[in-house]
């Protein structure tokens, strides 16, 4: 797909996992572009995954869930044996950026996030704070390493690595409006044809304020190990009931306490 | 393919059978994907395993493997039996009508002339019925009892749902929901395509479970339409171009039949090889030219020293006594009678059947040649563990070759496109291309002809080697070369229709012919989907001028059965070629440019066959000309349609025709049914020297039923031993609902998967303090094959299956 890349609008990547055929060509393209080595092999017996999770050698993971129930005849369609290349979200409210002690993670002007190699310090801060697990320190380099969503690429006007090698289109890039577009026309064509299970996750803002990297997933976020909609928000954004309830237990201890220097005084 | 990978975005229906493309042929299977999401196609998947390809297709069925002749013959049975077939199409595009000889029969599980001493049949009653003038007798109504109709009617209607069912595995139910949509197949405007691959051929009935998607969808009118064919995924970038060269012992170049023992001349050879014109309006195109094809290629091996007094030097081509096909080569070197090989592409030692005997044939070589870019099983065959080097006579001799990425030349797609290359990276080290290797060996046999002399060095001394550099040729100068040109005016031939049996034309491959002309080679061209409205100006992706596809840049073979008896498409959305009143439009036309189809001299349809028409019924294929379902050799059950001929009865066996013992297991020794594949993310062998494909698939594994493995206690991660009657495989277990228990002929069975990539050589190998000792899948393998083209039985097999 010929997109042209300009600075100041949002990209992003649109994962169609009802046609993901979990081949992992995005993962080795990853490799070859962005030169990861990769993890020693190893075998990890969870069905044809041997990646296991993303970290600092792994920035797109193709997940596989092995269910293919006993009847057979309509169990493909994408609702069976999920497949599913992770990566990244690049999250709107990127918890990695808020804890980020010297601003390494900076929004790209591809409103995409990505990690200073230069500045960051090795803190490990961002690793704890994301959500998805998605970060990982290079034991190398000492800093944190994620993917950049091809930060490099998409200054020359090439886009990602592991969208152009996708061979079915699983994975697209382009501008965030035009993907989220595109993704609300494949859920109706899939709602139409009865696949009632398909939906999407990040497109809107209910997760983290919207992923830039969203899903098609074809079950819900949880089969996937997604946080969903009622736990995808960032602590600062979602605890407005636990700073109210902090408030107010405040003002019930300063009103015991001056109760009880009250009571004090007056015995 | 009849078709090429972006048609099948054309389909309303894709029926997978033997095959993953999601995981095999992952950049092509977009198109898969296109036309289930732009068009809503369907995709149906029979397949032993729900593989990545069943995950995205709309229906998956669990078949038996091996059983495929008994679902494409229900659905045969389901169109015929219920008038679904494509009415005028069945009438005139195929050989429905033609009246078989008095004498044909069918019984008990073998066609007339079966004779079980010798293992083959006579086909002389497998053929039509001569009328007065000479050609087959036909009946356009269908109705005479001997009509290839009604025999074709009568011998399917015995599969019925219960007994697809009772064969495949599959519920009847299930299969009732494909026919339902198969059926719906045969309306002019619909179509729909079958793609197969090796796990259709890897029988012993495999040319059969071919033919019987073939026959399926001439009946629907499938053939020769855009979004329709019978399309094969080969099984590397180029083994299309392989096999238009002549990689398989039986052919030239160009699908010509090697000549046989007792032709004296030209005119026997043709006599016995070229199809006969059968029907007055039959073209029989490739029988018609066969000569003219012959001879332009013995012109162009032989120049001068061919002439018309020397049969144009019809003596220097061999004529093979025997089968040569890959099996009988193990099986010569087994009888000592082999005295060296050369691999060149490929590592005999992993990839035949029976790797314990094939390794045994290694040893009694003299010596085997290796032309290779990196380590292969083959290379290290003499050390391998478990290995006494002392024991092997054989020397071994490692050729650095140059890999795909070091040179340029052309890749011949499953399309039948042949896309030019270039050079990415200079050869490493001291690597040379395969064919300067050859070229190199080439010079100094001849230089060792012409000191010593020796027996008949016409063949050698006489070759044309007309390149620049003859230890060098450039694959430019080849590609030159194969289209051939006109000897009298040195120009490039730009068509195989001008090609002359009269030694004044050349062809290296006739049907590559057109492929380089003066102006040069057109299979560099690139006018794709950068510009689609002018590079694809029908819409149907034909895109004539990206690449060069043959026969003559033809995008969907047989397309005059696209269009109907008056020319016009069958479905106007979806053009082949249509008659526009003067000449033929669209893609280009397999059919006369201007032939009026009003013409009552028109030609038939499919040219190249003698009959002018899609053969329903054919004596092309040794072991029946309708296909029938016969078990794997090695099989849990008796054949449900007839017990005592359960297996092939003309499948060649090697090792009793040899006097060796018996490598074939029962299923009271080998309960499990086996068969063996790839995965997307190795490339047979050679990917293991690549680290990160290695990561993907670090270690070999079987994939067994869930339902199974509950019953021996084996988890995901366990080691097992997996045993057939000639070797075992110690790997790890992958514990999965994906596979499962079948019902076949009233049984409980169950299928054990087997990933074929790994062997002692590699990243993988290194690292294992066995050094994958127990790791070649064709440990396996029955060393057996298809009837016809002796294509291992790698698919279906019998095993045993242990925790460790």
């Amino acid at each position: 797909m010929a997109v042209t890349i300009k600075p100041g609008e949002s990209y992003g990547f649109f994962t169609d996992t009802s046609i993901c055929i979990g081949c992992k060509a995005c993962e080795v393209a990853c490799k070859e572009w962005n030169q990861l080595q990769g993890d020693s092999p190893k075998f990890l017996a969870d069905s044809y995954d041997n990646t296991g999770q993303l970290d600092d050698q792994n920035w797109r993971h193709v997940k596989f869930i092995d269910d293919v129930p006993a009847q057979s005849a309509d169990a493909g369609n994408g609702k069976a044996f999920l497949m599913m290349s992770d990566v990244c979200k690049h999250c709107k409210h990127a918890s990695c950026m808020e804890v980020c002690p010297t601003g390494a993670i900076i929004r790209t002007e591809f409103d995409t996030v990505f990690i200073q190699q230069d500045v960051c310090n090795g803190c490990r801060n961002c690793i704890a704070a994301c959500p998805y697990s998605v970060i990982a320190l290079n034991p190398a380099t000492g800093t944190a390493h994620k993917c950049t969503l091809c930060y490099d690429r998409l200054q020359g006007g090439l886009q990602p690595a592991c969208a152009k090698a996708c061979p079915t289109q699983s994975i697209q890039f382009g501008p965030l409006a035009e993907l989220q577009q595109a993704a609300d026309v494949r859920l109706a064509a899939l709602h139409s044809q009865g696949v009632t299970q398909a939906q999407l996750y990040g497109r809107d803002d209910k997760i983290y304020g919207g992923l830039n990297a969203f899903f098609l997933l074809m079950d819900k976020p949880e089969t996937y190990g997604l946080p969903n909609a009622e736990n995808a928000k960032l602590p600062s954004r979602n605890d407005v009931g636990g700073y109210v309830g902090a408030l107010v237990t405040a003002v019930l201890g300063v009103i015991a306490g001056i109760v009880a220097f009250r009571r004090r005084g007056t015995s | 393919m009849t078709n090429h990978w972006r048609d099948i975005k054309n389909a309303d229906l894709i029926l997978i059978n033997g095959a993953n493309p999601a995981e095999a042929h992952p950049v092509g299977f977009q198109w898969f994907m296109r036309a289930k999401l732009d068009r809503g196609a369907k995709i149906i998947h029979a397949d032993p395993r729900f593989t990545r390809t069943s995950a995205v297709a709309d229906l998956y069925l669990r078949i038996r493997t091996g059983s495929d002749v008994a679902y494409f013959g229900g659905l045969i049975n389901h169109v015929l039996q219920n008038n679904l077939f494509q009415d005028v199409y069945v009438r005139n595009y195929t050989n429905a009508s033609f009246i078989v000889k008095q004498g044909f029969g069918f019984t008990d599980g073998l066609f007339s002339g079966y004779s079980s001493t010798k293992r083959a049949y006579d086909i002389s009653s497998w053929s039509y019925e001569a009328g007065s003038d000479g050609f087959a007798r036909r009946d356009m109504t269908l109705q005479d009892p001997r009509s290839v109709f009604q025999l074709m009617k009568t011998h399917y209607a015995r599969y019925t749902p219960d007994v697809v069912s009772s064969i495949t595995g599959i519920p009847v139910d299930e299969f009732k929901k494909v026919a339902d949509l198969v059926g719906q197949m045969g309306k002019p405007d619909k179509v729909m395509t079958i793609v197969y691959a090796v796990g259709l051929t890897h029988h012993t009935t495999g040319g059969q479970l071919i033919r019987s998607g073939a026959v399926l969808q001439l009946l629907l009118g499938n053939m020769g339409r855009p979004g329709g064919g019978m399309n094969a995924e080969r099984g590397h970038a180029n083994i299309q171009g392989n096999t238009d060269h002549a990689i398989s012992w039986e052919i030239l170049p160009g699908y010509l039949r090697i000549p046989a023992p007792g032709q004296k001349n030209l005119d026997d050879y043709v006599a016995q090889s070229a199809p006969k014109k059968s029907d007055p309006n039959s073209w029989n195109f490739f029988g018609t030219n066969y000569r003219k094809f012959m001879v332009s290629t013995l012109k162009g091996w032989y120049g001068d020293t061919a002439t018309k007094d020397n049969e144009f030097a019809f003596d220097y081509i061999p004529k093979p006594g025997q089968n040569s096909s890959w099996m009988s080569i193990y099986d010569q070197a087994l009888k000592g009678k082999m005295e060296g090989v050369m691999l060149s592409g490929m590592t005999a030692a992993s990839i035949g059947p029976d790797s314990n005997q094939v390794q045994q044939a290694l040893s009694n070589l003299k010596w085997l040649v290796v032309m290779d870019a990196l380590p292969t099983t083959s290379s290290e065959f003499w050390h391998a563990p478990g290995v006494d080097a002392s024991q092997v006579k054989t020397e071994v001799f490692m050729l650095p070759a140059t890999h795909w990425i070091e040179k340029d030349g052309s890749f011949v797609n499953s399309g039948r496109w042949s896309q030019w290359k270039d050079q990415v990276v200079p050869p490493q080290g001291q690597a040379r291309h395969d064919h300067w290797i050859l070229a190199d060996i080439f010079s100094r046999v001849k230089a060792l002809y012409n000191q010593q002399g020796g027996k008949f060095p016409d063949p050698i001394m006489h070759l044309t080697f007309n390149y620049k550099d003859p230890l060098k040729p450039e694959l430019d100068e080849i590609a030159k070369e194969i289209n051939g040109k006109d000897l009298a005016t040195g120009k490039q031939m730009t068509t195989f229709a001008n090609l002359k049996d009269d030694g004044t034309t050349t062809a290296g491959d006739w049907i590559y012919t057109g492929s380089y002309l003066d102006s040069g080679n057109l299979m560099k061209r690139r006018d794709g989907i950068q510009d689609p409205k002018t590079n694809d100006p029908t819409g149907m992706g034909f895109y004539p001028n990206w690449a060069w596809s043959w026969p003559l840049n033809r995008r969907v073979m047989y397309n005059r059965a696209s269009a109907d008896l008056d020319g016009k498409p069958w479905d106007p959305k979806r053009p082949g070629i249509t008659w526009n009143g003067t000449r033929w439009v669209g893609d280009v036309p397999d059919y006369p440019a201007t032939m009026n189809p009003h013409d009552p001299n028109a030609y038939l349809p499919f040219i190249m066959n003698g009959e002018g028409v899609g053969r329903l019924f054919s004596n092309g294929m040794i072991d029946g000309p309708f296909p029938e379902h016969y078990e794997p050799v090695e099989s849990p059950v008796a054949n449900p349609l007839h017990a005592s001929v359960s297996a092939s009865p003309v499948a060649f066996l090697y090792d009793q025709a040899a006097g060796r013992p018996n490598r074939f297991g029962t299923a009271a020794e080998f309960p499990y049914i086996a068969t063996s594949y790839r995965l997307t993310e190795h490339e047979h062998y050679v990917t293991q020297h690549v680290p990160h494909l290695v990561q993907l698939q670090p270690e070999p594994f079987v994939e067994i039923p869930w339902e199974l493995a509950q019953t021996k206690g084996i988890k995901t991660g366990d080691k097992v031993r997996v045993s057939s009657k000639r070797g075992k495989l110690e790997v790890l277990a992958v514990v999965t609902k994906r596979l499962g228990s079948m019902t076949v002929a009233g049984q409980k069975v169950f299928q054990i998967g087997i990933p074929i990539h790994w062997g002692y050589v590699g990243i993988a190998a290194d690292s294992d303090p066995s050094h994958g000792r127990y790791w070649l899948a064709n440990a396996l393998t029955p060393f057996v094959g298809d009837a016809n083209a002796r294509t291992p039985e790698f698919k279906a097999f019998l095993v045993n299956l242990e925790k460790m």
